[in-house]
């Protein structure tokens, strides 16, 4: 109980850095960011410019690292960060934004919005401007383990089941192996399919693998609610798991900002480079294929579109690699409108779906994506987020959609050759 | 050709200079006298109404008040000048009408000129200040030095102190040159001898400046024909010039005009582009800023103007010409070595950017080791 | 001071001292933002820092066709007036004569005709700028004192150009003064306003590039 208005203006201090000045010296203000926004399409309400949710962190660099702020805070002429202020952003820079990254990819000067907005954050989870529900997912991933409060006697169980169902066996602790599978709590508790696919394909594929039982979650609240000192403990968890089982490679399973937390963000945030490689579960599952060693069959001529989740492809980088793994078997792919590295996001991400007081935004912003598949009106849609495939299932319950939500990885599994 | 004559001679015949006393009669009768068809006056009256931009129905009106004008009484002082200005004026080749026009006034006081010497020569300047006053023109040429009285002087008077007893009685006030228009080559940086003009001294009588270095002399016969014929002074710019001959610049009449607008240069004086005849304005041409009518009336009878000539107008009709940063330096070039001030203040700027770079990482640093790892207890105020 | 004197400032002392404050300014913040620093990536790289950075540089000039639609008003003023100011500021004779003089390197002119229809439409567009400013619902939410100051610096030299290219109302030494003057003013603020942009752009976008194409993303 120890936040304060002080903390968070040292934490935004320190977010800044030579790209940031050179971002925020460079705004000038023609608002594009806003129309690159789902909170601000959907809505209609400037606040929400992407640019507008990074002011406090402006402020900062403003007045303390730009010599005419220097000057002007001398003579009291710059704004000042406030609680009351920090108070007012919070619906802004976490309610109102998934860090999904799209404004970074319009903005004519070249400004990384999205970049400035998780900085921003820093300075208001230290300065106690945190929402309720993602301190709460927080606290439950630092004490428990995983931010929905999954133990790993609930994951023994669905393994359990998942051997039960497959005849498989799926290799606990293992130590020397080629792959540490990681998981999101959802994929335990919603979608436990998802191990089942895995234990299938690395059984056909002959692949050494194991799930480690000290450190199975692959999300990390202290990304999403921009804590990088709790974000780099969650991170810690899995790198000395994996060191200590000697794997070749961790893998990052259907979830956006888990692969995020892990991937780009994991070395920097533990301020070491990995003794092993991190990948995405699609990146090892095309690679695979391209080794041979994924062979499916059979194909499914309905109309199947892919939802992009941002982590993963505008701001991972993994965007050939679900292309390439659907036209394995399917007959009919459509790409959604602005598809690819510029699709929109769900509209949950980020931490949004952890933010119980965004529930209604969050659901408003869906029109975004509902917009786009009346466009394309698909049969199914994959996706390679868990969270995204609960926001959209919801999202698409709300306006009485049917249209079924898959998990690439599983419908991969399905479509298994048995040669 | 008169004008010569009276010029070998010593003295123009009709100013009767010695006596001091104004010749008499209409200039009418002057001009008649020196065998002046009506023909060449009624032209060079059409000719002035044109250049004064007048409606041609005011010609004969011009003729009829020319020709029935008394001859007025002219003093014509000159303080810090070169004599140019009354060497432009007195040189016309042949014998035209506005020479006439100028041997036609009553040139009662004008030391370059008059034969008249020392004691003389003064009393004629007090005679016709004395018959003529309130009613003389007075005509200056040359700057008024006000640092000390002695760097100029007429017959032990300070040019301040004549130019301020002469202008008492003036109707009006013509200033000739850039001299005495705007204090020209005297007042040119540092101006040694803290030179002004008429205008900076005179402040309550009308005063017509006339400038260049020298002036066009139809010019000067320009505002004298006016004077003459209206009574009153032509329509002024806001620095005291008769709009009829400077409400244009060079460059909006200049024949090289069409080579600028498609930016055909001169980039040396004797290159293609010299020889082709195209713009100036990359040598230094000031036409752009300066308003005269060198390119319409031009210069020795309408033979040409120094562009014309090859060579880029100097600005010398328009204030502090002198001091506009060099004659062959083109307009939009900073008359400053700019690329010098730019190295040094980056360098100067580039020590400064360390500095203050250094001291941002070190306030940066700081808030680093005054961080506490955030823990859970410090979500919450 | 008479107007020719007024030029003359304007040409020698009026535009020594804008240019110390804009290259001092510019120099310093250039150095402010890169001393700041920014860690080295720890992750392992998918692709190249560098030659991302520098193609985001140039590709980020060209919006993708949503953004375009959605933002088209403010893309195309903007480029317009961007595009048309760029040539008359750098294909004009006398500003080519200008930067000779400053740097030593001289390049072709165009047509004063050509100059002048930039000129025209760059002020067009920069009024369309600011109607769009004021009305589109986003800009007028972020417009603050500095873009509307900016904004009016930033006309200023174009239509003072526009007036001493045609010698409008005034005499030619007060509008080339006023020209000048307006040039000199919007050189003195620049370093302190959002006018750096046209310095730190590459900057931004280059780092943009970087952060993304080290993930493998093309931005």
């Amino acid at each position: 109980m120890s936040a304060t208005i002080e903390k968070g203006i040292n934490a935004l201090k320190r977010q800044v850095d030579s790209s940031v000045a050179a971002f925020f010296s460079s705004c000038v203000h023609c608002g594009i960011c806003a129309e690159a926004c789902l909170f601000y399409t959907e809505t209609g309400d400037a606040k929400r410019t992407p640019i507008n949710k990074t002011e406090p962190l402006r402020r900062i660099w403003k007045s303390e690292y730009t010599l005419f702020g220097r000057v002007g805070k001398m003579f009291g002429l710059t704004r000042k960060v406030t609680d009351e202020m920090l108070e007012e952003w919070q619906e802004l820079v976490y309610d109102s934004c998934t860090l999904c990254g799209r404004c970074s990819m319009v903005c004519p000067v070249g400004n990384d919005i999205a970049l400035m907005i998780r900085k921003t954050r820093e300075g208001m989870a230290a300065a106690g401007q945190a929402p309720e529900g993602l301190i709460g997912a927080t606290t439950r991933s630092v004490t428990i383990g995983s931010p929905m409060g999954v133990k790993w006697p609930a994951l023994a169980a669905q393994i359990r089941h998942v051997e039960e169902d497959s005849g498989l066996k799926v290799p606990v602790d293992q130590s020397d192996v080629d792959y540490m599978l990681l998981l999101s709590s959802m994929e335990i508790m919603n979608f436990p399919e998802f191990i089942e696919a895995m234990a299938k394909i690395f059984d056909k594929a002959g692949v050494s693998w194991t799930i480690s039982s000290e450190a199975f979650e692959a999300t990390n609240s202290g990304i999403q609610i921009g804590v990088s000192d709790i974000a780099a403990e969650l991170v810690q968890r899995i790198v000395d798991v994996a060191d200590k089982l000697r794997v070749k490679t961790v893998i990052s399973p259907e979830c956006g900002h888990a692969y995020m937390a892990i991937r780009w963000d994991g070395p920097n945030l533990v301020g070491k480079p990995f003794g092993f490689k991190v990948r995405h579960v699609l990146e090892v599952l095309d690679d695979l294929h391209k080794q041979g060693r994924l062979k499916l069959a059979g194909k499914d001529t309905q109309r199947l579109t892919y939802h992009d989740p941002c982590q993963i492809s505008r701001r991972g980088g993994v965007i050939d690699e679900p292309r390439n793994l659907i036209n394995l078997f399917a007959d009919n792919f459509v790409e959604m409108p602005d598809g690819g590295k510029m699709n929109w996001c769900c509209g949950a991400g980020g931490g949004v779906s952890a933010n119980e007081r965004a529930d209604e935004i969050r659901l408003k912003v869906f029109d975004r994506k509902k917009a786009q598949l009346e466009e394309v009106k698909p049969d199914a849609i994959i996706s390679a987020c868990s969270n995204c495939r609960i926001h959209l299932e919801d999202g698409l319950e709300e306006h009485n959609m049917d249209i079924p939500l898959l998990s690439l990885t599983e419908t991969i599994a399905e479509y298994l050759s048995d040669e | 050709m008169t004008k010569d004559k009276n010029l070998k001679n010593g003295a123009p015949e009709q100013v009767n200079l010695e006596k001091g006393t104004p010749v008499k009669g209409t200039l009418g009768e002057a001009l008649r006298s020196q065998g002046v068809s009506r023909r060449s006056f009624m032209k060079f009256c059409a000719t002035t109404a044109s250049m004064m931009a007048l409606p041609p129905a005011m010609i004969p009106t011009i003729a009829r008040a020319l020709e029935n004008a008394r001859r007025p009484s002219v003093i014509w002082l000159s303080f810090q000048e070169c004599t140019g200005c009354t060497e432009s004026l007195t040189r016309a080749h042949t014998s035209t009408v506005e020479s006439l026009i100028f041997d036609s006034i009553s040139l009662d006081y004008h030391h370059t000129l008059q034969a008249a010497a020392g004691h003389g020569a003064e009393e004629a300047r007090e005679v016709a200040m004395e018959e003529n006053y309130g009613n003389y023109l007075l005509v200056v040429d040359g700057s008024i030095p006000l640092d000390n009285p002695g760097y100029s002087t007429i017959a032990g008077i300070s040019n301040l102190d004549m130019l301020n007893e002469a202008a008492k009685g003036a109707a009006a006030i013509i200033a000739v040159g850039t001299c005495a228009t705007y204090g020209g080559i005297p007042h040119a940086n540092p101006n040694p001898t803290g030179a002004v003009s008429v205008k900076d001294i005179i402040k309550d009588k009308p005063i017509i400046n006339v400038p260049g270095c020298p002036p066009i002399p139809v010019v000067i016969t320009g505002v004298l024909a006016h004077f003459l014929t209206f009574g009153s002074l032509p329509e002024l710019d806001h620095i005291g010039r008769p709009k009829a001959f400077y409400g244009q610049s060079i460059h909006d009449r200049c024949y090289r005009r069409p080579f600028y607008d498609k930016g055909q240069f001169a980039e040396t004086f004797d290159d293609e582009g010299a020889k082709k005849g195209w713009c100036l304005f990359k040598l230094g041409c000031k036409g752009p800023t300066t308003y005269n009518a060198c390119a319409t009336t031009k210069w020795n009878n309408g033979t040409s103007f120094p562009i014309e000539s090859g060579h880029p107008c100097i600005g010398c009709s328009e204030p502090d010409f002198w001091d506009g940063g060099g004659f062959y330096k083109a307009l939009s070039m900073p008359t400053v070595d700019l690329s010098q001030t730019a190295a040094y203040a980056a360098a100067g700027a580039a020590a400064a950017g360390v500095a203050i770079g250094l001291m941002n990482r070190s306030k940066k640093n700081t808030s680093n080791k005054i961080h506490v790892k955030t823990t859970l207890e410090d979500l919450k105020k | 001071m008479s107007e020719i004197e007024i030029l003359s400032w304007a040409r020698g002392p009026g535009l020594q001292i804008a240019t110390v404050i804009f290259v001092a300014g510019v120099v310093i913040r250039i150095f402010e933002i890169l001393l700041l620093g920014r860690k080295a990536n720890l992750a392992e790289a998918k692709g190249s820092e560098m030659s991302s950075g520098l193609k985001t540089m140039i590709t980020r000039t060209v919006p993708d066709k949503t953004t375009f639609k959605r933002s088209s008003v403010t893309i195309v003023a903007g480029y317009v007036f961007h595009i048309g100011m760029f040539i008359s500021f750098f294909f004009f004779a006398p500003h080519i004569l200008f930067f000779k003089d400053l740097i030593g390197i001289s390049w072709p002119s165009l047509p004063g005709a050509v100059i002048d229809a930039c000129a025209v439409i760059s002020i067009i567009a920069l009024l369309a700028v600011l109607v769009n400013r004021l009305t589109n619902k986003v800009m007028r939410f972020l417009t603050n004192f500095e873009d509307l100051l900016t904004w009016f610096l930033t006309f200023l030299p174009l239509i003072t150009g526009y007036f001493a290219f045609h010698r409008i109302g005034f005499t030619a030494p007060s509008l080339l003064a006023a020209h000048l003057l307006s040039v000199e003013l919007l050189l003195v603020v620049f370093p302190f306003t959002k006018l750096m942009h046209t310095f730190t752009l590459f900057l931004a976008r280059w780092y943009n590039g970087a952060i993304s194409g080290y993930r493998g993303v093309e931005s």
